[in-house]
């Protein structure tokens, strides 16, 4: 029973992470009805951001809340700009063109980011710069390398939360972690934040808008460019946030994490229904909970096998997802 | 829209009684291949490298079936390709003792490596059936990502079966492999993709690679069409990954990772999805250039770094490839056409189908 209530932990602690990719690769295909195959190396990129500030910052900032929240907000902020950089430069120049040459370029983008990673590029030298603070102070920066792209190896993520039991039942049947709890949380937050974006702002009506049909809303006066540009800085910035949280979770770090957790949280997405925000929320714990039972009580070495075989599983049975509705094609 | 391949079907007005016509190119292939086989008998490096060329060759011409002629978009190649490997691995090494009574030994062992090909290939496109049936029915993106996961399970299936050597791989298969029986192979590929290309079922696929809605509209059993030419795609992803098993000294899980799957990919898109010949000249290419970058550095003498990061900036090279272009020439090198549509004016040409 002990062991059930464990598993039932740690399958919802994967499965909020899961949701939080998820979410980016619906919102994503409501727009654009791309899948965004790069997404989740957008969220390892996300994940060297937040390595790199966290080495910044040092040892001793990177523990304190404030230094969470800069790691956070540098990661997220960048990841925003990188998927507007990917969305402008990639995407918008295909929108008119077949839905094949989207998915490629996708594809395309995912395999440069998750293996350009792999490659080894640092320069040498120490490098000093300060920026001048407004009273007199300034704040000195020094490095002894400049890593650009940070090469194969895994990398051991800092402890930004240090872990910590809070909650044992018995002799440490049932263990809960504090960054469990913060994790779930955040990424609680975050998805609250989401839909009230969606559904209660103008924002999120344009979006809507835009998800039924881009063009009349493109009529309506709606500025679909901006708004497909936001909705991909939106996710991109979940992803980040996401994918620290995973980190944090699985303390190492690797060029090729976002192909998998990309992959699976995408296998979250369509069985939820992809397109549908709920859904996709749904179908991430249910797949963080498979997955997790299947370690727990099968066998570890298949946990990668599960997430596609529960895809190819429910597409058999029910093709649109748990929750969507297969949508007749239209010509 | 260019109905690419309808040439071989409108002109049966040429020198060549059209009897002999479907059996010429078996003909004029044969010493060539005779004469490969006995020129490069000294050198097991080209031997190695034209191998793997012609392997390659196979995977993207089959994988321009799926992904050329009918539009789907399949990201699992490799996946079928193990299967191939491992099955025809196994079958040739449990009848590696055994012999064919009456014949000599060099025949009875490429009777048998025929017979574990065909094992292989038979697998794999029955998991072509397995895997095609319920993602065929669904839009193109959704076969992409069940083909690409379908390449993952195959992939963690072979690490926990004992059978297969784990992720240790197998080694020890028998080298029945040569030359001569890789362009066999790449001959019958290149005759089917053909073939298919211009005959009914493959106007069938074109019509579903231009407009599905249109050609269901039209009559076209779209699930049916896509179904087999997935089985007939993955069948010779299968006979590929035979070949493969019996030249290589050791097949691995590493072998048929992702990574794989996009290398021919690439192949195909570069060559321009629906050119056989296009498939072909990128797979060469693609295959070659790598090498001959590392023999290059090599010869220069630079570091043995040097010659290591060729393998490395392979695969975000590939990645730019791609994106790039999609960007500027969506069409890849050929678009639907074939080498000799593409040839200067000087040269003999084909005349024009219906273009």
């Amino acid at each position: 029973m002990s062991q059930l209530l464990q598993h039932l932990i740690n399958g919802l602690a994967s499965g909020t992470i899961y949701a939080l990719v998820a979410l980016g690769y619906t919102m994503v295909y409501g727009v654009l009805k791309l899948i965004n195959f790069a997404h989740g190396d957008v969220m390892m990129v996300g994940v060297y951001m937040g390595y790199a500030s966290a080495f910044a910052l040092g040892r001793e900032a990177q523990r304190s809340l404030w230094g969470v929240v800069v790691i956070f907000a540098v990661a997220m902020g960048g990841c925003a700009l990188l998927g507007f950089l990917i969305e402008r430069f990639a995407y918008r120049p295909l929108r008119e063109k077949p839905r094949l040459t989207a998915l490629i370029t996708a594809i395309g983008i995912s395999f440069a980011l998750s293996y350009g990673f792999q490659l080894d590029v640092s320069f040498d030298g120490p490098f000093d710069f300060s920026i001048a603070g407004r009273r007199g102070g300034s704040f000195d920066f020094h490095f002894d390398r400049l890593v650009l792209l940070p090469g194969a190896s895994p990398r051991a993520f800092p402890e930004i939360i240090a872990p910590t039991e809070w909650f044992i039942l018995g002799d440490r049947d049932v263990v809960l972690w504090n960054w469990q709890v913060i994790s779930l949380l955040i990424a609680v937050s975050l998805m609250v934040a989401l839909q009230f974006l969606v559904y209660r702002t103008r924002f999120g009506k344009a979006m809507r808008a835009v998800s039924w049909d881009h063009r009349t809303a493109a009529l309506m006066g709606i500025p679909t460019d901006r708004i497909i540009s936001l909705t991909f800085m939106l996710s991109s910035a979940l992803a980040a946030g996401a994918g620290l949280l995973y980190a944090i979770k699985d303390t190492s770090v690797t060029p090729l994490m976002g192909l998998y957790v990309g992959l699976k949280a995408f296998v979250a997405a369509v069985i939820g229904g992809i397109g549908n925000v709920p859904g996709a929320v749904v179908g991430a714990l249910l797949l963080g909970l498979v997955e997790e039972f299947v370690v727990g009580y099968a066998a570890s070495t298949w946990r990668d096998a599960v997430a596609f075989g529960f895809l190819i599983l429910v597409l058999l049975v029910k093709p649109g997802g748990l929750f969507g509705r297969v949508a007749a094609e239209k010509v | 829209m260019a109905t690419p391949g309808a040439t071989t079907l409108s002109d049966d007005t040429g020198p060549i009684p059209p009897a002999l016509r479907g059996l010429l190119p078996v003909l004029l292939a044969l010493p060539v291949l005779a004469l490969a086989e006995w020129t490069l008998g000294a050198s097991p490096f080209a031997t190695y490298l034209l191998s793997v060329v012609g392997v390659n060759i196979i995977l993207a011409v089959s994988l321009n079936i799926v992904n050329g002629m009918t539009g789907q978009f399949s990201i699992g190649h490799a996946g079928f390709m193990a299967v191939g490997a491992y099955i025809a691995g196994v079958t040739s090494l449990s009848l590696k003792e055994i012999g064919i009574p009456g014949v000599p030994v060099a025949v009875s062992d490429q009777l048998l490596f025929v017979e574990a090909l065909l094992a292989g290939g038979v697998c794999a496109a029955l998991c072509g059936f397995l895997v095609g049936l319920p993602s065929l029915r669904l839009r193109g993106d959704y076969l992409a990502i069940v083909t690409l996961g379908f390449g993952e399970i195959i992939r963690v299936f072979v690490q926990n079966t004992e059978a297969f050597g784990r992720a240790l791989g197998l080694s020890g298969i028998p080298q029945y492999s040569s030359v001569a029986m890789v362009y066999f192979w790449v001959f019958l590929v290149v005759l089917v993709a053909r073939r298919i290309a211009g005959s009914s079922h493959g106007r069938s696929l074109w019509a579903i690679r231009e407009d599905e809605v249109a050609a269901e509209a039209m009559g076209v059993d779209t699930t049916g069409y896509k179904v087999r030419a997935f089985v007939i795609s993955s069948f010779f992803a299968g006979i590929a990954g035979g070949l493969f098993a019996h030249f290589v000294p050791i097949i691995n899980p590493g072998s048929f990772t992702f990574v794989k799957s996009m290398e021919i990919v690439v192949m195909v898109v570069l060559g321009g999805l629906g050119s056989t010949t296009g498939a072909i000249v990128a797979a060469i290419f693609l295959t070659l250039l790598p090498e001959g970058l590392r023999s290059l550095f090599g010869a220069m003498g630079a570091e043995g770094s040097l010659a290591q990061k060729v393998d490395q900036i392979r695969m975000p090279v590939y990645g730019v490839l791609l994106v790039v272009l999609m960007l500027a020439r969506p069409q890849g090198l050929f678009g639907t056409r074939e080498l000799w549509d593409v040839l200067p004016r000087w040269l003999p040409r084909k005349k024009k189908g219906l273009t």
